[in-house]
Formats: C-alpha cells, sequence, structure tokens
C-alpha cells in the first residue's frame, strides 16, 4: 500500500489523501495571454513540484515539496512561505 | 497439420522475413523526424510515405516499437463522443480502424463487441441521452437502452450493483471494438518501413535545435541530425520535449494503471463501462478480463503499478460482477498519461516553425492512432492544421477556447 506522511499524525495510506496540485502565484494585473497561460499551463517535466495535499480524517492542509520523478517527499512547506498579498 | 508446415519445421533455416530489420546507421539529415515509435508514430510515418510520398522520414524511439501507451492501453476503440469535434474525430477513426487487417495483410484481430456505457444516476442518464442525440446527429450507431436490454446482453453482471447504485439504463454504442494493440503499431511500422521510412529504436532525442524560431535539427544519444520538420508524439513524454523549447503546454502527467484476470471461457462479448464506479472492462480473445480504473490521484512520471489501484478497482468489479472475487489477477501495469484540462489532446501547428505536436493524448489515445496519424501526416506535408483537428489546435487554451470533452471519457477523473 503507498503511503504519505501527513505533517500530523504521520504516515497514513495515500487513499485518505486528495491532492490539490501545484502551489502557484497568480499574476496580477497582467495581460490577457499571460492570464490564459497561468490559468491553463502547467509544470509538466519531471521536477520538484510545491503541491498542496489535504488530509481527509484530519481536515488538515499542508504543502510538499515532492519530486515528481521518484514521488520522494523532499520538504514539508510553511504555508507563511507561499502566501502572497492580495492587492488593494 | 499442413504439408506446408511440416516441411517448413525441417528446413534448416527459415527465411521469414523479419518485422522490423537490423537498425542503420543514423544519416545526417531526414526531411521529417517522427519523436515516438508508438502507434501514433507509426501511423504518422506510414501515411506520410503512403499519401504524400515524404520517405525521408527517421521515426526516433527512446524503447523499443509500441513499449510505450501502444502497448498498455485497454484497446477499447469507439466513437461515442459528446462534442461535435470529437464525434467527427473519433468516427473516421473507426472507419480507419475497420480496414486496417486488410490494409497491413496483417491480423489486427479488430473485434466489433458493442459498448455499454452504464449509467447509474438519474443526472448520468441526462448525460446519455445528449451523447447519444450528439452521436445520432452525425450519424454514429448510438442510442439509450434500458436495464432489460444490458440484462440480455450481459447476463452475468448484477444490475442492482449489490443495492448501493442500481443500473438505470445504459448508452450503447454497437460499433464499439477492440483490437490487439500491438499489431497496430507493428503494421504501421512495416508498412512504413516497406515504403523506405527509417525506424530507430532505444534512440533517445535529447535537444531540438532551432534558429530564429524555426526547427533546424534535433539531438540524439547516437548523434545529430538536421531536419525540416520534427513532429512529437510521445504522450507521456511529451513535457520532456516540450521544455526542450521553452514551449508551455497545460499537460500534466498522471499514471494509468489496468490489469488483466487470468483467463476464463468467454462469458461477455460486450465492452462494459461504469463513469460511476470508474470500471471498465472487456473479455479478451484469450479469456483474460481486461480491467481498468481512473487515473491515479497525483501527478507522476512513472509506470509502476500500485497495490491501491488493484484493491480500488475490485473493490467496484465485484459490485457489476459478484462471481469475479473468485478470479485471480494475473498482470497489472501502469502508462503515463498527458491529461490536457478539457480532456481533448493537443495537436497540429505550434509557435516553432516546423514542431508539430500531437498530445494530450491522456486516457483516449489508442483508438486516434489512425486518425492522428492520417491528419498529423497532412498537417505536417502542407505545413497547414487539418481541418479535422483544428478545433485541438495548441492556441486554444490562450483563445479560451476549449474543447470539454470531460462528460465522454470513459471514467470519471
Amino acid at each position: 500500500m503507498k503511503l504519505l506522511d501527513c505533517p500530523l499524525i504521520g504516515r497514513r495510506p495515500i487513499s485518505e489523501f486528495d491532492y490539490v496540485g501545484e502551489v502557484r502565484k497568480p499574476p496580477v494585473d497582467c495581460d490577457t495571454e499571460t492570464w490564459a497561460g497561468f490559468v491553463f499551463n502547467r509544470q509538466g517535466a519531471p521536477s520538484v513540484l510545491r503541491e498542496r495535499w489535504y488530509h481527509r480524517p484530519t481536515g488538515y492542509w499542508f504543502i510538499l515539496d515532492r519530486d515528481t520523478l521518484t514521488d520522494e517527499v523532499k520538504a514539508i512547506v510553511d504555508h507563511r512561505e507561499v502566501r502572497y498579498d492580495i492587492p488593494a | 497439420m499442413s504439408w506446408k508446415l511440416l516441411k517448413y519445421g525441417f528446413k534448416r533455416s527459415h527465411d521469414e522475413p523479419r518485422f522490423f530489420p537490423e537498425p542503420k546507421e543514423l544519416k545526417s539529415h531526414y526531411d521529417v523526424v517522427i519523436i515516438g515509435g508508438g502507434g501514433h508514430g507509426m501511423a504518422c510515418a506510414y501515411y506520410l510515405a503512403k499519401e504524400h510520398g515524404i520517405t525521408n522520414v527517421a521515426v526516433l524511439e527512446q524503447g523499443y516499437i509500441g513499449g510505450g501507451n501502444t502497448g498498455r492501453n485497454t484497446t477499447i476503440v469507439r466513437s461515442n463522443y459528446l462534442t461535435p469535434e470529437g464525434v467527427k474525430f473519433y468516427d473516421t477513426s473507426v472507419k480507419l480502424f475497420e480496414d486496417l487487417s486488410d490494409e497491413f495483410d496483417l491480423n489486427i484481430f479488430y473485434s466489433t463487441r458493442g459498448h455499454f456505457t452504464l449509467a447509474h444516476t438519474d443526472s448520468a442518464m441526462r448525460t446519455m441521452r445528449w451523447r447519444a442525440e450528439v452521436n445520432k446527429h452525425y450519424g454514429i450507431d448510438s442510442e439509450v437502452v434500458g436495464r432489460d436490454e444490458i440484462g440480455k446482453a450481459v447476463p452475468y453482471m448484477d444490475l442492482e450493483c449489490a443495492g448501493h447504485t442500481p443500473v438505470m439504463g445504459a448508452l450503447y454504442h454497437a460499433p464499439g471494438s477492440v483490437a490487439r494493440h500491438d499489431a497496430v503499431a507493428w503494421g504501421y511500422a512495416r508498412g512504413a518501413y516497406n515504403r523506405g521510412v527509417e525506424i530507430h529504436q532505444r534512440t533517445r532525442v535529447t535537444d531540438i535545435r532551432t534558429r530564429d524560431g524555426r526547427v533546424i535539427g534535433v539531438d540524439t544519444d547516437r548523434g545529430a541530425i538536421s531536419c525540416g520538420k520534427v513532429i512529437s508524439m510521445v504522450a507521456g513524454s511529451t513535457p520532456r520535449i516540450t521544455e526542450m523549447l521553452n514551449l508551455p503546454t497545460p499537460i500534466e502527467i498522471f499514471p494509468l494503471q489496468a490489469c488483466v484476470s487470468e483467463p476464463v471461457k468467454p462469458f461477455m462479448d460486450t465492452i462494459v463501462v461504469s463513469g460511476s464506479l470508474h470500471v471498465y472492462v472487456s473479455q479478451s480473445s484469450r479469456g483474460e478480463m481486461v480491467m481498468g480504473a481512473s487515473v491515479d490521484p497525483s501527478v507522476l512520471h512513472s509506470t509502476r503499478s500500485s497495490f491501491d489501484f488493484v484493491e480500488g478497482l475490485a473493490d467496484q468489479m465485484v459490485d457489476l460482477f459478484p462471481f469475479m472475487s473468485r478470479l485471480k489477477v494475473m498482470r497489472q501495469w501502469a502508462g503515463m498519461s498527458d491529461m490536457t484540462p478539457d480532456f481533448a489532446p493537443i495537436m497540429g501547428k505550434t509557435p516553432i516553425e516546423g514542431f508539430y505536436l500531437d498530445a494530450g493524448w491522456g486516457t483516449w489515445g489508442f483508438k486516434a492512432t489512425p486518425v492522428s496519424g492520417k491528419t498529423m501526416a497532412w498537417t505536417a506535408a502542407n505545413d497547414q492544421t487539418h481541418e479535422l483537428i483544428e478545433p485541438f489546435r495548441y492556441s486554444r487554451f490562450a483563445d479560451f477556447d476549449l474543447v470539454g470533452e470531460k462528460g465522454a471519457a470513459s471514467v470519471g477523473h
């Protein structure tokens, strides 16, 4: 069985988690083309991806750096690191 | 045993020609380089040579012919899609498939089975009616059928689904078929080879060279090649190729798994799909149950298969076919699906002159093998995107003009 470390309660079966996808910062005040690129385009090639996950039983959201070639979790990332200001 | 076979058996040497002769050295220049020796790549090479007279073509494959997703799918061919663009495109493919055995002089075991997409809810029934109407409008044999018809066609299925989610009806698509996927790639490859196309297996493309926004050649682990046109037909490896050109795409790679059971006596001659239960199943000509489900939950560039997949699949499958709880799983495997946001492929020209993309084949690539080969060959030969694949163009995302085929993916994702 595939397992993933929940930062709150430790190793759990992967079926308890939801994958949300890459954590990205939206471009603000940009042209339509840049916006379309943000909405649709993704980092598709193998890389270390910073991605959001959700652990259903605990209701806990967290962020991982994960190697998408080896499926190795490299780091757990603090939410404050990916925070950005919404323009007034 | 026939005399001919007996005599042949006693002969010292067997002069049966090889399907794919020993590889030669790479030439320094080709008119067209096709990256990827799967069904799509081979079909494209075949039609380039046959219909457009372009034979100075090299197909470069990092593994072996048909060893990627061509040999990993569950071999289903159908055209009962949801959007007019999808229906027209896949219908052309089904018609091409029907004649392939004759065209190749090679049996691709094309077997028309009939295809049931089960609906377990009111909303699923509504989608089925919608699909049936779109299909009929374009002349596709497709209709909504009730429980009685399903029960007659698939007598071993539990229409009550163990009481959880009773089957309410289904979309029935009579031309739904299965075919031997390897033979499709081999048939196209032999046809292309006989017309002068070079096939280089175990040849990995490491870079694509451009000058002033134009393709001028490719680097491989066996040396550099100059060429005027490059067609990328690599499915799960697409982002690695487009990264060489800094060409952004919406493609994300998710593993898609499948498995087969031990062979049993033929009892099911149809293909059964349930979007609500996320499973599809057909019986192969050898008697194995060929089964698949939805893609794995997270992005991964890997073809490892997992226990979670078989466990999840069995859970649903046993609801539909209770006796399958006694069957053993013989083999399981995974392929890398290049998923797009609108569940439609990305085909045709790109912003880079001479670079053509055939990608985003996600979980729906095998059934498009002939038509994508044909339309991509036309596109590369005329340097103009073929009208049938115009809706699937690369620029549709920037234009906010998506295709919206999600409702017709065989299982929910």
